[in-house]
């Protein structure tokens, strides 16, 4: 064998083998990587057979785990040798060691280049490999034609038109418009007649590219396709070699289904007549074999036959054929066919109305939630999750909820947020879904997020007839020995709200209810403490006559709390014990209003409206985070009723303060009942508003910073008046002159987005556009999550991406058409060239009947997603602070018109961009001194460091100076800098800047003068 | 196909193959977690996992796990066969293969990976192509060799 000749390869990798242990192992390749570093830095001397062996042995110990960051150029340079044998060794290391990105590869496109146009067949196969493997978007400029001519060329021999066919594919994906000329789809209906298989299920491979992205162009391939399977499934003109276990290419009738599927119907009754034959020969004809390989192959293409049936939506004859084999393989002993139809029963879920033919097999899919493999408990899980309905939800949430026991943790959660969302969303009545939440939150505490015991609060709120149950059950909880934490926030919050309605049973008398509460105080966090004290001062409030020795003890703790580190629970327990002490007065005005009819009614009404909405959006938003599986992060706050945003933290403050907030103005109600106050930059729906929605009561009631600031509003007009420009101002490139009108501020949901990873980009009645994104350095990853609210069809969509110079941005494919009730997914793959503000645009489109929909969304790939935190020392700082002297690498300005915040907030808000704040580097303590890392292709990962000045008499203004090694990153930093600190007028300030779920407690209103507050409350 | 891994059972990568773009550090993330995913799940259970919203279809073969990432849309079944696909023609060309053959001529693989998928699309599914085409790249490697020797005997005996 050709190895021979590589004795020191060979040696080498005896010599690892042979290490007894890491260490050596590490000893051994650094050697080896010395010895190599040297011979390639005196390149003369070296053979080109040297040269291979080195690049052999470095591809070699990179595969091993460990860096290897040299010796790229050397790979890259063996491309252009002469000969054969080094020729092939640089394709296909180089292809090993770098990816798309890399700056090399560019160098070599040329030497490529010439080896794809060249004569010999040999080095056009190997150009074509790497090319299709690792070819990027500079690759599909310069080499789409070239490769073009060699798929379509008579002259070429197989080999190489089965490459050229799949190289042709990967720049298609990189690049679409480079690939497709005019008259490419007669081309591409021509290499269907081919007779080479090999170039057939690559050409074959290249058509599912191009009819996923576009069907309309190819509608003359379909009868070739049919035909192709026909031929395959009768097994004519099968060459012997292609036969896989006595199947005729199972890959390329696979790969032809596919194709297919991407046709929305098939007219002719002709070519239709003659697939459903031969779907019909595979669904009935395949029978489970002794033979592992033979048996997948051909299930295989039993599950592409059924996914096309499905499609195509057969007569219902052929469905229940389907249904019927689906049931009998989600209960066969092998588990890839157990797994593969629970996953296909699932998505026929989606496309066909089988939903009762389903529900026959639901034991043995129950059966399945207990599989010992967790990819089957899964596909189980998803698919008792989409099967569920009015008449089943009882017996599948009980499931669920006796499953959760046991479940793996990593099942969890998103296990508890399905039983939730079930239990809403199919309740037979609201009594069993109070039971199912607090079982819930009783077995599985720990993984059940804040969003599912918002929602029970909301839902107990808006109904009046289960408050007392809720009560009952709240305390029932109590009386357990060991509660989690977030039952005592439930069961505080219902308590505290509807106690009195039990007061005349056993154990519930005010003092009662308190001590029960407050033997929890201990054990539990700050969080959880705010919550409590709130309680008590609604207890305080119901208990009438007022119980002195009640009162008494509850004064105390207020009183305890008043001096408390956490600026929540002080603020709550300095406000509390004073209203609770203005005597008869407040007790007056605070007994007259226990039960806020008018909000009540409000959100009643707004709860009936969007009952089903709500629960279907929460689906939509739970597939999305699937993904990681994460906790469902609230991931949108939007105001409901005109209020900014508030924090989840604020939320939970409502009962008291609510209270107050009534008594002083009657303000509160016009907002409440939806009425938009003057400020409100846009006209919100609450009703659609889903996760606004699912915050809204609790919300609603507006925590203190709301308040009074709201109070504010009302009282200066002109703020509120800025407030809406600006927010025009950032409002969508280009107009939207369109019917439809988005729900919610497209602003700020942008705005909103920059500093957090997940979210909703866009609302409408018929989309909600969410995105989740990862970023790593200087690449991005975006999710688009497109979900179809409806339940028709949302058509002609179109997503074009208008990035700017620094943004690489590529957009995969986005399907025309969203299915009813779907969301499709479609990663953003992003690549930062260098510092900017600039921003990318999504340009998107949908038709839904008659209204055309066209938005242009600005997409949160800013600056700040590609800055890192580090932490720098104060021996690391000052030299560099210094070798970065004066401009343009160091650049200093006078900030002025700040908006003023005390050094803490603003170290916080540096926290979330994300900066460093690296405390005492400064010996003043005005100033700041922040470090970070941005990542960029060209400027690599770069460290900045920036110097706040601030002058404590005058928190308007700051000095501010940035530094960095390259000039165009210190300015925009700089700039982006500036813009966080002033731009914002007060009002929309704090939602935009800074989500206050951060520094929840530090909202400046509340924070500057609460005392003020309360005074103008309390007039 | 994203990628394509050949790990051992103590973790060891054998083969890696990239066709989306994944950066030096990715891949290592990529690696560590599979390993620790796969490698741990029993021998009864299905040939599928699901990871970050993609699926990983491996299969063992002794002490060699061959994996190979997909999207949540793509056929299994077929994916799961073009992975025994390509462990019968590596067990064709080396006869009976074992993981020290693929240790030590892992170059071999990469060259027979790169005739079985372009793109992370199978590009052709005839063992005997494939064989076919291997050979005719060694003899062209064999050749250069001849050659070689015999132009620097060419050489060597002119300067005589």
């Amino acid at each position: 064998m050709a190895l021979s000749g590589m004795r020191g390869l060979s040696v080498f990798i005896s010599d690892i083998r042979n290490c007894p242990n890491k260490e050596q192992e590490r000893l051994r390749v650094d050697k080896e990587l010395g010895n190599v570093r040297t011979r390639f830095k005196n390149e003369k001397g070296l053979t080109h057979y040297e040269k291979k062996k080195y690049v052999w042995k470095m591809l070699y110990i990179y595969m091993l785990g460990y860096d290897v960051d040299f010796g790229h150029m050397e790979a890259v340079s063996l491309i252009s040798a002469p000969k054969y044998p080094e020729k092939q060794v640089g394709y296909i290391v180089t292809a090993c060691l770098l990816n798309e990105n890399h700056d090399f590869l560019r160098l070599a496109i040329n030497a490529i280049r010439n080896d794809v146009i060249g004569r010999n067949e040999t080095f056009q196969c190997l150009a074509l490999t790497l090319v299709g493997n690792i070819g990027g978007r500079e690759f599909a400029e310069s080499l789409a034609p070239d490769v073009q001519k060699l798929l379509i060329s008579s002259s070429c021999r197989p080999l190489v038109r089965k490459k050229a066919a799949l190289c042709l594919l990967r720049l298609y994906r990189k690049n679409p418009d480079v690939v497709i000329v005019d008259g490419w789809s007669d081309r591409m209906a021509q290499l269907l007649d081919e007779r080479d298989l090999g170039v057939l299920t690559s050409s074959m491979s290249l058509l599912v590219a191009l009819v996923a992205n576009n069907h309309n162009a190819y509608w003359i391939c379909l009868p070739k396709c049919v035909k192709i399977l026909e031929r395959l499934s009768r097994n004519n003109d099968v060459p012997q070699e292609y036969t896989y276990y006595g199947i005729p290419s199972p890959w390329l009738q696979v790969k032809t289904m596919r194709a297919l599927q991407y046709f929305p119907t098939i007219e002719d009754p002709n070519t239709r007549r003659s697939l459903f034959e031969v779907l019909q020969r595979i669904l009935m004809g395949t029978d489970v074999v002794k033979n592992v390989n033979k048996n997948n192959a051909s299930h295989a293409v039993l599950f592409e036959a059924l996914a096309l049936v499905m499609h195509l939506d057969a007569e219902k004859e052929m469905m229940s054929q389907c249904v019927a084999l689906l049931g009998k393989f989600i209960a066969v002993r092998e588990p890839n066919i157990r797994y593969l139809g629970l996953e296909n029963m699932t998505r026929m879920l989606m496309v066909s109305d089988v939903q009762d033919i389903i529900k026959r097999h639901q034991a043995q899919i129950i059966t399945s939630l207990k599989d010992p493999d967790i990819s089957i408990r899964r596909r189980a899980l998803d698919l008792l999750y989409g099967m569920c309905d009015v008449s089943n939800a009882k017996d599948i949430v009980e499931e669920l909820l006796q499953y959760l026991s046991t479940a793996d943790f990593t099942m969890r959660e998103e296990l508890s947020l399905k039983a939730a969302i079930l239990a809403e969303k199919f309740a037979p009545d609201l009594s069993w879904y109070v039971d199912v939440i607090l079982q819930l939150i009783d077995k599985a505490g720990d993984f059940v997020s804040d969003d599912i015991w918002f929602r029970v609060v909301q839902i107990v709120t808006n109904n009046e007839d289960l408050q007392p149950y809720a009560a009952v059950k709240a305390r029932e909880y109590l009386d357990k020995p060991a509660i989690h934490e977030t039952m005592v926030k439930v069961s505080a919050y219902i308590l505290g709200e509807y106690s009195h309605l039990l007061a005349k049973r056993p154990g519930c008398n005010p003092q009662e209810i308190f001590s029960i509460i407050h033997e929890k105080l201990p054990t539990v966090s700050n969080s959880t403490i705010a919550i409590l004290l709130s309680t008590y001062a609604k207890i305080l409030m119901h208990t009438q006559p007022p119980d002195p020795q009640l009162q008494n003890q509850i004064w105390a703790i207020f009183h305890k709390y008043e001096s408390c580190i956490d600026a929540e629970i002080q603020q709550r327990a300095v406000e509390y014990f004073t209203l609770s002490r203005k005597g008869a007065a407040s007790v007056d005005i605070m007994a007259e209003m226990p039960k806020f009819p008018e909000r009540q009614s409000a959100l009643l009404k707004k709860a009936e409206d969007t009952e089903a909405d709500t629960a279907e959006q929460s689906a939509i938003k739970l597939r999305a985070q699937q993904q990681t599986s994460n906790a469902l992060v609230v991931t949108d706050q939007h105001p409901a009723n005109g209020y900014p945003p508030v924090s989840q933290l604020g939320l939970v403050k409502v009962p008291s303060i609510s209270t107050v907030d009534r008594n002083s103005e009657d303000q509160g109600v016009t907002q409440a009942n939806g009425t938009l106050s003057v400020v409100d930059p846009q006209p919100l729906e609450p009703s659609v508003d889903v996760l606004g929605d699912l915050l809204g009561p609790l919300r609603i009631d507006g925590p203190p910073g709301a308040a009074a600031q709201s109070d504010h509003n009302l009282i200066s007009g002109p703020e509120g008046a800025t407030y809406v420009e600006e927010t025009l101002a950032l409002a969508p490139v280009g107009d939207q002159t369109n019917n439809v009108q988005p729900i919610g501020s497209i602003a700020e949901r942008f705005q909103d987005l920059c500093l957090k990873d997940s979210g909703v980009l866009y609302e409408d009645p018929y989309i909600q556009i969410g995105i989740k994104a990862e970023w790593r350095a200087h690449h991005g990853l975006l999710l688009l999550f497109l979900g179809n609210k409806n339940t028709a069809p949302l058509v002609s969509v179109q997503a074009l991406i208008l990035p700017p110079s620094h943004l690489k941005i590529e957009l995969s494919l986005v399907p025309e058409t969203i299915p009813p009730r779907a969301q499709v997914q479609c990663p953003l793959e992003i690549i930062n060239l260098g510092p900017s503000r600039d921003v990318a645009v999504l340009d998107f489109s949908y038709k839904f009947g008659t209204d055309v929909v066209n938005v242009k969304l600005r997409l949160p790939a800013v600056l700040n997603k590609f800055l890192q935190p580090i932490s720098v020392s104060a021996e690391e700082f000052f030299p560099q602070w210094r070798s970065l002297s004066g401009p343009p690498l160091k650049l200093q300005d006078v900030v002025r018109g700040v908006r003023p915040m005390s050094l803490a907030e603003m170290a916080n808000l540096f926290t979330i961009f994300p900066l460093t704040v690296s405390p005492g580097l400064d010996p003043n303590a005005n100033n700041l001194v922040v470090s970070t890392t941005f990542y960029s292709e060209r400027t690599r990962a770069m460290l900045c460091l920036v110097r706040i000045e601030t002058d404590p008499a005058d928190r308007t203004q700051l000095r501010m100076t940035v530094a960095s090694g390259d000039p165009t990153l210190t300015f925009e930093l700089k700039e982006f800098l500036k813009e966080q600190l002033v731009s914002i007028p007060t009002i929309s300030q704090r939602p935009a800047t800074a989500p206050p779920q951060v520094q929840p407690t530090t909202s400046p209103t509340a924070l500057s003068d609460p005392g003020a507050m309360l005074a103008g409350l309390l007039h | 196909i994203h990628f394509v891994l050949l790990i051992s059972r103590q973790g060891k990568v054998r083969l890696t193959k990239w066709y989306s773009p994944y950066s030096q550090k990715e891949r290592a993330k990529v690696i560590r977690e599979l390993s620790g995913l796969i490698l741990t799940r029993g021998p009864k259970l299905c040939n599928f996992v699901e990871w970050r919203g993609l699926k990983v279809v491996y299969k063992r073969y002794a002490s060699l796990y061959f994996c190979m990432c997909i999207n949540q849309g793509d056929n299994e079944l077929e994916v799961l066969e073009i992975i025994h696909h390509f462990v019968e023609i590596l067990d064709r060309y080396f006869g009976s293969v074992c993981e020290l053959d693929l240790i030590f001529n892992f170059h071999k693989a990469y060259y027979i990976l790169d005739e079985l998928l372009i793109a992370g699309e199978l590009q052709e599914s005839s063992k005997k192509t494939v064989a076919r085409l291997i050979a005719a790249q060694d003899s062209l490697v064999e050749a250069a060799k001849e050659q070689a020797s015999s132009i620097s005997n060419m050489i060597a005996q002119a300067a005589k």
